[in-house]
C-alpha cells in the first residue's frame, strides 16, 4: 500500500462519514434551516472529499479531468441550492428554531 | 458479488419505499419531488445493469425536465390531490391488482438475473450488432449505431411521438388559443444576486455539455435525446431565474416554431435522400458510396443532430407554454 492509496482511503472514509452525518442531521435536526445545513454538508464536504479520494486513484488524466469538472460543478451548485432553499423558506416566513422549542 | 447484491437490494428497497410514499401523499409538490427521486433510483439501477445510455436518459428526462414540467403544471392547477370517494376505491384497487398480477405472472418467463443464456445474448442478431457494427461503422458505442442506423426507423417513430406531443401542447396552450396576458410575477428570482450570477455562469457550460453529449454519443453514453433535453434544461434554468420575457428575447417563439419541424424534416429528408441515391430508407451507405463506413458515421451524426434539435425545441416550447400561461387564469 502506497502513501497515495492510504491518503485516498482516508479521504473516501471521511467523505462517507460526512454523508452519514448529513443523513443523520436531516432526520435529527429540529427545524428546516438546520436540516438544510445538514444536507449542505452532504453535498459539499461529503461528495467533495469522496471525489478528492477518487481523484488520487485515477491513472488516466481524462478521468481526473472529468472528476475535477464534476467537483467544480458540485462546489457551485450545492451551496446555491442550499442558499435558495433557505431564502425561499425565510421569504415564506418559516420560523427559526430556538433552544427549548419543540421539534418541527 | 455480495456488495453488488447488497447495493441492488437497497436500491430496490428505496425504489419501493418511494413508490409507497408517493401513493400515500396528498400534496402534489412533494409527490413530484419524490417521482424525481424514483427516477434517480431507477437510473442508478440502470447503471448497475450496465445500461448507461438508458440511465443517462432516465436522469435527464425523468429527474430533470419532466420534474420541471410537472412543477410548471402544478403552478397552473391545484397542488393538492382530491380525496377519492370510498366507493370508487374498490374498482381502482381491482385494476391495480389485476395489472400487477399480470406483470408478475409475465415476469415468471424472464430469464434469471445475470444468466449467461438469455435470448438477448444467444440470438444471432446480438453478434451482428456487436461485431458487424465495428466493421460497418467503426463506432465504439453500439447503442448509438443500433439506435441511429440499424433501427433508424424506430427512432424516427420515437421522434414523431415527441413532435406530436409538442404540437399537441402548443395547440392546447400555445398562441392559437386565447392570447395570454403578460405574466406578472410577485417574485423575481433575478433579484437574488447569488442565483443570477450562478445561473449566468452555468448557462454556457450546460449548453456546451449538451453539445458534448450530442457529438460524443458515438464514443460514450449519450446522443440526440439526452443532448436535446440538456439543451432545453439550460433555457429552462434561464427562464426560471430571469423570467420568460428575457429568455424569449434570446430564443423567440417564432424561431422555435421553425426549429421544431426542422429536426423531424431533416431526419425524414435524410431517409428520402438515401432512397433517391439508390439505397433503402435510411441506408446511410449511399451517402458515401466510396466509403460506406464514413457514410454511416455521417448519417448517424445528422440523425442525432436532428433528434437533438426537435427534442430541445419541443421541451423548451412546452416549458414556455406552461409558464406563459401563469397569470392568465
Amino acid at each position: 500500500m502506497t502513501v497515495i492509496e492510504v491518503l485516498s482511503g482516508v479521504l473516501l472514509a471521511a467523505g462517507g462519514f460526512f454523508v452519514v452525518t448529513g443523513a443523520v442531521g436531516l432526520v435529527r435536526f429540529p427545524d428546516f434551516y438546520t436540516r438544510i445545513h445538514a444536507v449542505g454538508v452532504t453535498d459539499s464536504a461529503g461528495a467533495g472529499l469522496i471525489l478528492l479520494g477518487l481523484l488520487l486513484r485515477t491513472t488516466e488524466w481524462e478521468v481526473g479531468l472529468r472528476l475535477l469538472i464534476i467537483m467544480l460543478f458540485m462546489v457551485i451548485t450545492s451551496p446555491t441550492a442550499a442558499h435558495t432553499l433557505a431564502q425561499a423558506a425565510r421569504r415564506d416566513g418559516v420560523p427559526v428554531w430556538r433552544a427549548g422549542d419543540a421539534r418541527r | 458479488m455480495t456488495a453488488f447484491v447488497l447495493v441492488n437490494i437497497s436500491l430496490f428497497a428505496i425504489l419501493g419505499a418511494t413508490a409507497l410514499a408517493i401513493t400515500r401523499m396528498r400534496a402534489l409538490y412533494e409527490a413530484t419531488m419524490l417521482t424525481a427521486l424514483f427516477s434517480l433510483v431507477t437510473g442508478s439501477l440502470f447503471v448497475l445493469l450496465d445500461a448507461v445510455d438508458v440511465a443517462f436518459t432516465e436522469a435527464a428526462v425523468g429527474v430533470g425536465i419532466s420534474t420541471v414540467l410537472l412543477l410548471g403544471v402544478l403552478s397552473l392547477t391545484r397542488s393538492r390531490e382530491a380525496v377519492t370517494p370510498r366507493r370508487r376505491r374498490l374498482p381502482a384497487a381491482l385494476v391495480v391488482l389485476f395489472t400487477g398480477g399480470t406483470l408478475g405472472y409475465a415476469a415468471q418467463d424472464l430469464p434469471p438475473f445475470g444468466s449467461a443464456t438469455t435470448p438477448v445474448r444467444d440470438h444471432p442478431v446480438t453478434e451482428t450488432y456487436l461485431y458487424q457494427s465495428q466493421q460497418d461503422m467503426g463506432i465504439p458505442n453500439t447503442v448509438t449505431s443500433v439506435l441511429a442506423s440499424y433501427r433508424g426507423l424506430d427512432t424516427l417513430g420515437e421522434l414523431v411521438v415527441v413532435f406530436t406531443a409538442g404540437v399537441t401542447v402548443l395547440l392546447l396552450l400555445g398562441p392559437l388559443t386565447r392570447r395570454n396576458r403578460p405574466v406578472k410575477r410577485d417574485l423575481v428570482l433575478a433579484d437574488y444576486r447569488v442565483l443570477r450570477v450562478v445561473s449566468g455562469v452555468l448557462m454556457p457550460f450546460i449548453l456546451l455539455f449538451a453539445l458534448y453529449v450530442l457529438f460524443h454519443g458515438d464514443y460514450g453514453a449519450g446522443g440526440g435525446f439526452q443532448a436535446g433535453v440538456i439543451f432545453a434544461s439550460g433555457f429552462v434554468l434561464y427562464g426560471l431565474v430571469f423570467g420568460l420575457d428575457r429568455v424569449q428575447q434570446v430564443l423567440p417563439q417564432r424561431v422555435l416554431w421553425v426549429l421544431i419541424p426542422l429536426g423531424l424534416l431533416l431526419f425524414m429528408g435524410l431517409g428520402v435522400a438515401t432512397v433517391l441515391l439508390g439505397g433503402s430508407f435510411l441506408d446511410y451507405d449511399t451517402l458515401r458510396p466510396d466509403d460506406p463506413a464514413a457514410g454511416q458515421r455521417l448519417g448517424i451524426l445528422l440523425v442525432e443532430t436532428a433528434i437533438g434539435l426537435t427534442v430541445a425545441t419541443v421541451m423548451t416550447s412546452v416549458f414556455f407554454s406552461f409558464t406563459g400561461r401563469g397569470a392568465s387564469r
